[in-house]
């Protein structure tokens, strides 16, 4: 007999605009010691179902069949009052994000205790002592002195380390992981997926780790099912499911996700997800609008970007005095420049600095020491506005969250046709409106997109129109701030090949920045690696992926997910 | 034109804050009573049996006549008269006329002055917003009745006594209005900070937009939620303080009485038996904020569902 068991249960959001169903005669099993992934796209239910398993489910929420079996005892059944007990000390969580699931006002030892002492028989000595072993186990150094901390003295990594001393704490036989390592970092990514694989062993506790990420997937589980809107449409042993899928829906889900082994020419298009009309013939520039550049002011040789000396220091804490300031040097002295036409790439962990680089480049920070030179005019030289726009017309950003770059009181027609109308870019309203549709047309969205707000689209479609804002300047330099993060694999596969195309078509210089080192593999021809601010190490791609120079982008692409196993169907492979 | 505002109907009709109406009992009772009194305001020059500001169909035969129902009371008024025979019934529509007018003129300019200093505050920051900020804080520290108060005795000595009653009216709307704004511009400012560092506002900055533009086009209407609840509850809160001023006599001129106004004058005939002089502009009164402030918390409920 399973150690648990979700048998057919189906799950309900009733609302009065009828029934939703989240989760679909969803079936899984799990063994002692065994890792199970649950994987899918943002909307499949997966955790919803952790949630139902622990009986949390967030009102109107609701299960409305089937059963959940702890050791062949029906869990799902029970009280309210009978569930917290099965929940914490049967079974253990592990949220998301660890800076909200510590209480800040307790220190890490109270918590533990507190925990402990509520499900287990034991005197708060032994708690004491417990707490203390717990932490390290999960590998916090000096735990006798750590124990007395509050959680903000933890950094994240360390924090998600207590979160998982917490769910250990009672001795769980099960432990639900709800993406555990999304917030964190790479290199505390694979140190926190180490850990949990080695407890499981140790501890012989059967864990569902919940995830959109591939990678994690297939680095820690033993079994992977696969959903999607709801439904389990695959289930079974990882290496199958990564390598030879027999669902149309998990092969393009693989194939969708960026490869770090190998460049594509582009990613498949993936079957499957939201339909979007690819536009049937690629642009023909001498004719459009997009084309028709003009007064780009004059154009040199050199390089079209230069960045010399770069630093930026924000101050923290603004005292009278500066010796009593605090500031923070977030860009030391960075040196790069990007060639007409490049596609330049800057990766590094968060707080390295490199959405920095990016808004000083485009003028939305003022840098405190060096300059920036576009197509050789000093841009930090420059006074003023009046002086800086016709600049701002070729430098164009793309955010990272689609939710928050689009003004949701405005019409997609009014965002997308902003800059043409403030630049005076047409000679008329109704061109404008024409010039708005096709741009709308060029990035994938339908006709009628125009007249609708932003909360009507997914979050692909709202990069779509960030995407169409950009290019209405017809700018000459695009800068993407990780311009996919936000989004589920399958949809960044489409954004990152319409940036591709609209890329190579328009001869768009970019600058293309993420943390994320396969995508930037497919991406971009050049790439500079950032740590604390500093540029260590900037490369050609390939060479930078085959013999990375410095230590420190070794480790980086050490701590990279290989997926050696995953299928290779249907891709197509530069080189 | 029909073709454009239908889709605004059904829209309106499928929203969940008409839905949210259609099952608050409360909010359905406040908004009737607010449209019966503000109808009957707006359209007191058709619908009120007398014009009690003609002086010539003023008859001080007809003074302190009680109520229809009373002894001695006459069909022709309906809620009696007072003492220079004037309509109570009229009295008290045309004095919710005045008591509307000064309400929504005086909230409509602590929103104006409230929303933009707290645009400027939340956006420019630094010293602009330490400056605004405090200004609030130095206001807040005094009753805005006090304010008001203040504001209305200083008008009184600058002004000649002959332009005074000309200007009483906006005299107070003034002083209503200073005495709000502070609560808006808080408010204003907390969103501001929060909207201005969006990416929708950094990506206008790169089209080049410059900030007033940013402010009108961009932030305003995302602030705006908040205030409108604040607005809401304020208005009560102004068309009571109009009521208190005129109550006190530093308010409207008895010439043209709002419902506070009204309130006083009977004030002083409570003790000889004439209670209805008072009573029904108190009742007036009464049921309009009560139900405007119903309506208010009503909307900040159904905007905000994490207050329940």
């Amino acid at each position: 007999m399973a150690l648990l068991n979700i048998e057919d249960i189906r799950i309900e959001f009733p609302s009065r605009r009828g029934t939703m169903v989240a989760v679909d005669g969803v079936s899984l099993s799990l063994e002692k010691g065994e890792i199970l992934g649950v994987v899918g796209e943002s909307g499949a239910g997966k955790s919803t179902i952790g949630n139902a398993v622990i009986g949390l489910l967030e009102a109107p929420g609701r299960l409305a069949g089937g059963s959940v079996l702890l050791n062949g005892e029906r869990i799902d059944t029970l009280t309210p009052a009978q569930q917290r007990k099965v929940r914490g000390r049967r079974i253990g969580m592990i949220f998301q994000d660890p800076l909200t699931s510590l209480d800040p006002l307790q220190t890490v030892e109270s918590q533990l205790v507190e925990t402990m002492l509520v499900h287990l028989d034991l005197s708060h000595d032994a708690a004491k002592k417990r707490a203390v072993q717990l932490l390290a186990q999960v590998g916090i150094d000096q735990p006798e002195l750590r124990v007395q901390q509050y959680p903000h003295q933890f950094s994240g990594g360390m924090r998600q380390r207590v979160v998982i001393a917490l769910a250990l704490c009672c001795k769980p036989e099960v432990i639900i992981a709800d993406e555990p390592t999304t917030a964190l970092d790479v290199s505390i990514q694979a140190q926190i997926l180490d850990l949990l694989k080695k407890l499981c062993r140790e501890e012989q506790v059967g864990m569902i780790i919940i995830t959109h990420d591939m990678g994690v997937i297939a680095d820690v589980t033993d079994r992977v099912a696969v959903l999607y809107r709801g439904k389990l449409v695959e289930q079974g042993p990882t290496a199958k499911i990564l390598g030879d899928p027999d669902h149309a829906y998990t092969r393009s889900l693989i194939s969708a996700v960026p490869r770090p082994d190998i460049k594509l020419k582009r990613f498949p298009l993936v079957t499957y997800i939201e339909s979007v009309r690819t536009p049937a013939q690629p642009l023909d520039l001498a004719t459009h609008w997009l084309g028709q550049r003009r007064d780009f002011g004059k154009r040199t040789d050199g390089p079209l970007v230069q960045v010399r000396d770069l630093s930026m220091r924000f101050v923290l804490k603004s005292a009278f005095f500066k010796r009593n300031q605090r500031t923070l040097d977030a860009v030391k002295r960075v040196n790069l420049s990007i060639g007409e036409g490049e596609v330049f790439g800057l990766v590094g962990e968060s707080g390295s600095g490199k959405s920095t680089v990016a808004r000083l480049i485009s003028g939305l920070y003022t840098p405190s020491e060096g300059s920036v030179t576009f197509g050789g005019t000093d841009l930090t030289a420059l006074k003023g506005e009046k002086e800086l726009n016709p600049f701002r017309r070729q430098i164009q950003m793309i955010f990272q969250d689609p939710f928050s770059s689009l003004n949701p009181r405005m019409r997609v027609l009014d965002i997308v046709a902003e800059p043409i109308r403030f630049h005076k870019l047409a000679a008329s309203e109704a061109e404008t409106r024409r010039i708005v549709a096709d741009l709308l047309d060029v990035v994938g969205l339908a006709d009628r997109a125009a007249e609708r707000f932003p909360h009507e689209f997914s979050g692909g479609q709202r990069q779509r129109i960030c995407i169409a804002r950009a290019l209405a300047t017809r700018p000459r330099f695009l800068i993407c701030d990780e311009p996919t993060s936000a989004l589920d694999v399958s949809i960044q596969a489409q954004i990152l090949n319409l940036l591709k195309d609209l890329q190579e078509e328009l001869g768009l210089t970019m600058l293309f920045i993420s943390h994320d080192l396969p995508v930037i593999r497919q991406m971009c021809d050049r790439v500079g690696v950032m740590r604390h601010g500093e540029l260590l190490e900037v490369a050609e791609t390939e060479a930078l992926f085959e013999h990375p120079q410095h230590p420190y982008s070794q480790h980086l692409l050490g701590l990279m997910p290989r997926l050696q196993s995953m299928s290779r169907e249907g891709l197509d492979v530069v080189g | 034109m029909i073709a454009r505002i239908a889709p605004f109907f059904t829209r309106a009709a499928d929203s969940d804050l008409w839905h949210s109406f259609k099952r608050s009992p409360g909010a359905i009772v406040a908004a009737i009573v607010t449209l019966v009194i503000v109808l009957g305001a707006l359209f007191a020059p058709v619908v009120a049996p007398h014009n009690p500001f003609d002086l010539a169909s003023l008859s001080i035969m007809d003074a302190n006549t009680p109520p229809a129902w009373e002894e001695g009371g006459s069909p022709d008024f309906l809620l009696g008269t007072d003492d220079q025979g004037r309509d109570i019934l009229s009295a008290v529509m045309y004095g919710s006329r005045v008591s509307l007018l000064v309400g929504f003129a005086s909230v409509l300019f602590s929103m104006v002055l409230g929303v933009t200093l707290g645009l400027i505050s939340g956006y420019a920051g630094g010293r602009v917003d330490s400056f605004i900020m405090r200004i609030a804080d130095v206001q807040l520290s005094f009753p805005a009745i006090l304010v008001a108060l203040l504001i209305d005795g200083v008008a009184r000595g600058l002004l000649p006594r002959d332009m005074h009653d000309q200007l009483a009216l906006y005299v107070l709307i003034f002083a209503i209005g200073i005495s709000g704004w502070v609560q808006y511009a808080r408010t204003v400012r907390g969103s501001t900070l929060v909207e201005r560092n969006k990416e929708y506002v950094q990506a206008a900055k790169l089209i080049g937009i410059g900030p007033i533009t940013i402010l009108r086009r961009h932030i305003l209407p995302n602030v705006m939620g908040p205030v409108l609840v604040i607005a809401t509850i304020h208005l009560a809160i102004a068309i009571i303080t109009e009521a208190t001023l005129s109550f006190l006599g530093v308010g409207v001129p008895p010439t043209a009485p709002s419902l506070g106004t009204l309130i006083r004058i009977g004030n002083s005939y409570l003790f000889s038996g004439m209670w209805w002089i008072s009573i029904f502009p108190g009742i007036a009164l009464v049921a309009l904020v009560l139900s405007v402030n119903l309506l208010g918390d009503w909307l900040r409920d159904a905007l905000n569902p994490k207050l329940r």
